[in-house]
């Protein structure tokens, strides 16, 4: 087998890649403190009420009403066609919890006082202040406690520096994405949360297999740098890299574009997610091995024994 | 190589498949639009004479109705329309509210799963509310105040026992979360108040100092505030769950969560407004005297006891807001079932007064609450529709006092299951602490409906998409891996629809996103096989050492995917435990079908003979 031999030098934009990553966790850290992130009611508490109208109407006109019937600091906006109307109102500081907890049976009674019967209910929600604090913390607490657990797994499956190099890579995902959320305003709610986590998944999922193979081809390949090792890999895997992220970002456009306006916030979360966890399991979980001098020594074999491909711990 | 699996391993493989298909299977049959008929008090079921009327008053109507069934505590009537079941409704109540019995009338959906899936315990997953339509209430109980109130009549006790006993005090000031303080003119007045109360007060813990007068402080031990906080919320969850039998739901869910939050699933509902307004009404209770033979009329008043009538006293001795706690028991001598009363001080020292005089006399319980009652009136030739409110009062129990009794105090002479329903009911007409909507979601029935549609064609055209593409890409390899992707989505809904998982939208996303990355697995072996082919290795031996190097792989890849699926279980509400139960699931039956599904048919197409060239 030639052992040094490969389509792509991977590594030879290591340092390029390295640079418009952490440019792009630059910017979005910028964002994020500049222009944070929209979170959505789940997390802000407050109340929503979306309706249909039998026939298209203006947001300014449903405004008008909602100001005549005295609320105020509501935003109203279209949600999927021209019929359709959400309005959002956060939680008014004059209101006791109770009285804001039936602001959207008075926001729906307004609407169709003033329309007649013409107003269909679509949905309505209200998150208390405490439930979406709550929330907030607990998104925050699992987020870590899953990169902890999988930077605790990937430490005792393969080796430290492998674990570093996957939390950095999944660090990088996260914080790209919330950075994109935060530049465009999108609507950060309970659905994306979820997305975001899938992301870690799905990422990890990328970056453990490039990491099986340079782990295999350490011990393999007896000649040639550690670049070039890293590099055999990340070709060997590259097919199988593209195709899966092929196939799920399929699934991910059909729900995206048929999925309906509930579930859109979370095919842009992974459709993000799935791009940017495609490079970073090549770039970033790759680079931070080579930056940590990873080589034959790190993954020896302590004493082989008849199996042909034995695990390796610590 | 001759990459053949033994018997067992393939017999394995069919007979899941076979067992998940079976069990999804319940899924394809749609439900029939249904009304149900209950009765709303529970213990009593609904009689053949209700099903006669509704079906007699469907058919005066000229509504097509099949199959009307009684089927344990209810009766289900099956409907051809989502139109014909609203009719229906409004027709069934109208005809039952002439009889004596009150009954629940609410719209379902009829599984038409075949009777042979039926038998083998076979059933279709059920929907979330963001796919049917309904109302989720997240009720948080006001337990600050109830552990307020127990201060505060924990001083009026202590004031009234120091005063009995002589002792002069400065203050008592409850104003500081879970602690009283008492101060005093001396050391001498502080000391002797602390051995009196020390003795009496023991779930308090007790404490002295001096600022500027001397005092002592007894404080609530963390144990007490839990069981407070139990009971408090034990006592809404009872209310809600009678309450929700008023809003005709077919199925409710109530249950608590957390130390003091109760979750409300109200199917079907659309009137948010109505439902709050009924959540939110409170029971009472009043302890009475059995009226003497020879009272006067003008001071007692008729009761109904169990479809009995029973008279008792116009005097009440206590109320609702002393009972403190009730539970049902058994006697630990006779083994009989029994329940518990415990009063506050206050109620014991009434109760106390009132029964020590009266041994022998029957004491009575009556339950009081307001309920809605249907009145139908002619208004320009159309019938109208008019809900009053009215305040029921039933007697729940008539014991005979054999002793004074106090603070604590037992009825007995129950059967087990009266014994459980009289204490849910005395807990319920406690004074139930204050309760509010800490979260809602609504979605409207035709949301709903739409998700759905939405959803399944999210499934279909993923589906396809992927479907395609292995197949192009990969060719006859492309086939196995599309046959054991079609079977990961029937064994991930056939678990599902067994674990009895509620299908929700973010749970089709779910669904969604394992079809795209099921395939992961088999994209990883066959790229290894396609590898091996190019390193010069015979065919038979790529497939074999494709599967057997990937495997570390995707057991690896996917344990650590599990990882995360699990914790956004942990720390997900609603809808996105629902994603988190079918990724998982989807992660863990992906890993058989990709495995083990196409190895064997691989297995068969190419093993066991001298193969040339592989089609992949």
């Amino acid at each position: 087998m030639s052992a040094t031999k490969y389509k792509i030098d991977f590594m030879k934009y290591r340092n390029i890649a390295g640079g418009i990553s952490l440019a792009l966790v630059l910017a979005s850290l910028v964002s994020l403190v500049w222009n944070q992130v929209e979170w959505g009611l789940d997390f802000t508490g407050g109340t929503l009420v979306e309706v249909a109208y039998e026939s298209p109407v203006d947001p300014s006109d449903v405004r008008a009403e909602l100001d005549s019937a005295g609320f105020s600091g509501h935003v109203v906006q279209y949600f999927g066609s021209e019929r359709d109307i959400l309005v959002r109102i956060p939680p008014q500081k004059n209101l006791t919890d109770r009285e804001n907890a039936t602001l959207g049976d008075e926001v729906l009674k307004a609407l169709k006082q003033a329309t007649g019967d013409g107003v269909l209910l679509r949905r309505s929600e209200f998150v208390g202040p405490a439930v979406g604090e709550e929330l907030t913390n607990q998104g925050g607490l699992g987020m870590l406690m899953a990169l902890a657990a999988v930077m605790l797994y990937i430490a005792m499956r393969f080796q430290l520096k492998f674990a570093v190099g996957a939390v950095i890579a999944l660090f990088h995902d996260v914080i790209i994405i919330l950075g994109i959320f935060s530049l465009t305003r999108w609507d950060f709610d309970l659905t994306v949360l979820a997305a975001l986590l899938a992301v870690i998944g799905y990422s990890l999922n990328d970056t453990i297999v490039v990491a099986d193979r340079i782990r295999e081809n350490f011990r393999k390949i007896r000649r040639g740098s550690s670049l070039d090792v890293i590099n055999i890999s990340l070709n060997q895997t590259l097919g199988r890299t593209v195709v899966t992220s092929l196939t799920t970002l399929l699934v991910l456009l059909a729900l995206y574009f048929l999925g309906g306006e509930l579930i859109r916030g979370f095919a842009e979360g992974l459709i993000i997610g799935v791009v940017v966890g495609t490079y970073s399991s090549i770039y970033i979980a790759a680079n931070v091995l080579v930056m940590l001098n990873i080589s034959k020594e790190d993954l020896a074999i302590p004493v082989k024994e008849g199996a042909e491909d034995p695990d390796m711990m610590g | 190589m001759l990459n053949t699996y033994p018997l067992w391993k393939n017999l394995l493989v069919v007979f899941a498949i076979v067992l998940g298909l079976v069990y999804a299977l319940p899924n394809i049959y749609q439900p029939d639009y249904a009304v149900q008929i209950s009765v709303e008090t529970s213990g009593e079921t609904v009689t053949d004479r209700a099903m006669k009327v509704a079906t007699d008053a469907l058919d005066a109507a000229d509504l097509k109705y099949y199959g009307a069934e009684l089927k344990g505590q209810n009766i289900l009537i099956r409907l051809p329309d989502d139109d014909t079941q609203l009719k229906a409704k409004t027709v069934i109540q109208r005809s039952l509210h002439d009889l004596k019995q009150r009954y629940v009338v609410a719209l379902n959906a009829a599984p038409t799963t075949p009777e042979w899936l039926n038998d083998l315990r076979a059933a279709p997953m059920k929907y979330g509310l963001d796919l049917r339509g309904g109302v989720h209430f997240l009720m948080e109980v006001d337990t600050n105040s109830v552990v307020t109130d127990r201060i505060s009549s924990l001083g009026t006790d202590v004031k009234r026992k120091l005063r009995e006993a002589k002792i002069r005090y400065k203050d008592v000031d409850g104003s500081s979360r879970g602690v009283l303080k008492i101060s005093f003119e001396d050391d001498e007045a502080r000391s002797e108040a602390r051995s009196l109360l020390e003795s009496q007060y023991r779930e308090f813990i007790f404490s002295a100092g001096e600022e500027g007068l001397p005092f002592i402080s007894l404080k609530i031990t963390e144990d007490t505030i839990r069981s407070i906080e139990d009971f408090a919320v034990s006592q809404n969850l009872q209310t809600i769950r009678n309450r929700v039998n008023e809003l005709g739901v077919s199925e409710p869910l109530v249950q608590r969560l957390g130390r003091n939050r109760i979750v409300v699933d109200l199917p079907g509902v659309q009137d948010t407004a109505e439902a709050k307004r009924i959540l939110g009404k409170v029971a009472t209770l009043e302890f009475r005297f059995d009226a003497q033979p020879d009272a006067p009329r003008s001071t007692t008043i008729d009761y109904d006891y169990e479809g009995r009538t029973a008279s008792l006293e116009r005097n009440v001795i206590i109320k609702g807001d002393r009972v403190v706690d009730a539970k049902a028991s058994f006697d630990p001598e006779t083994g009989l079932p029994q329940v518990n009363i415990t009063l506050d001080s206050e109620g014991g020292n009434m109760m106390h007064r009132a029964t020590r005089h009266n041994i022998g006399r029957r004491l009575g319980v009556v339950f009081i609450e307001t309920k809605t009652r249907d009145s139908y009136s002619m208004v320009d030739g159309v019938e109208v529709r008019k809900t009053t409110p009215y305040v029921e009062r039933r007697v729940i129990s008539l014991a005979t006092v054999q002793a004074a009794l106090g603070v604590q105090f037992r009825i007995t002479g129950l059967q087990a299951g009266e014994a459980r329903e009289l204490s849910l009911l005395l807990r319920a007409g406690a004074l139930a602490a204050d309760m509010f909507i800490a979260e809602e979601r609504t979605v409207g029935a035709s949301l709903g409906k739409e998700n759905i549609e939405l959803g399944a064609i999210s499934v279909a055209v993923g589906l396809s998409l992927v479907l395609l593409f292995m197949l192009v890409y990969y060719r006859v390899f492309g086939i196995a891996a599309n046959v054991a992707l079609l079977a990961n989505l029937v064994l991930l809904v056939a678990i599902m629809s067994s674990l009895g998982a509620t299908l929700t939208l973010p749970g089709i996303a779910g669904i969604v996103l394992t079809v795209g990355m099921a395939v992961d697995a088999n994209v990883l072996i066959f790229s290894r096989i396609r590898e091996e082919l190019a390193n010069g290795m015979s065919p038979q031996a790529a497939i074999n050492a494709g599967f057997e190097r990937a495997f570390v792989t995707i057991f690896d890849a996917n344990i650590t995917t599990l990882i995360v699926a699990l914790i956004l279980y942990a720390i997900g509400t609603g809808p996105v435990k629902g994603f988190a139960i079918t990724l998982s699931i989807g992660i863990v039956t992906s890993m058989f079908t990709a495995i083990m599904c196409t190895r064997a048919i691989i297995n068969v197409i190419y093993g066991g003979r001298n193969v040339k060239s592989l089609a992949i």
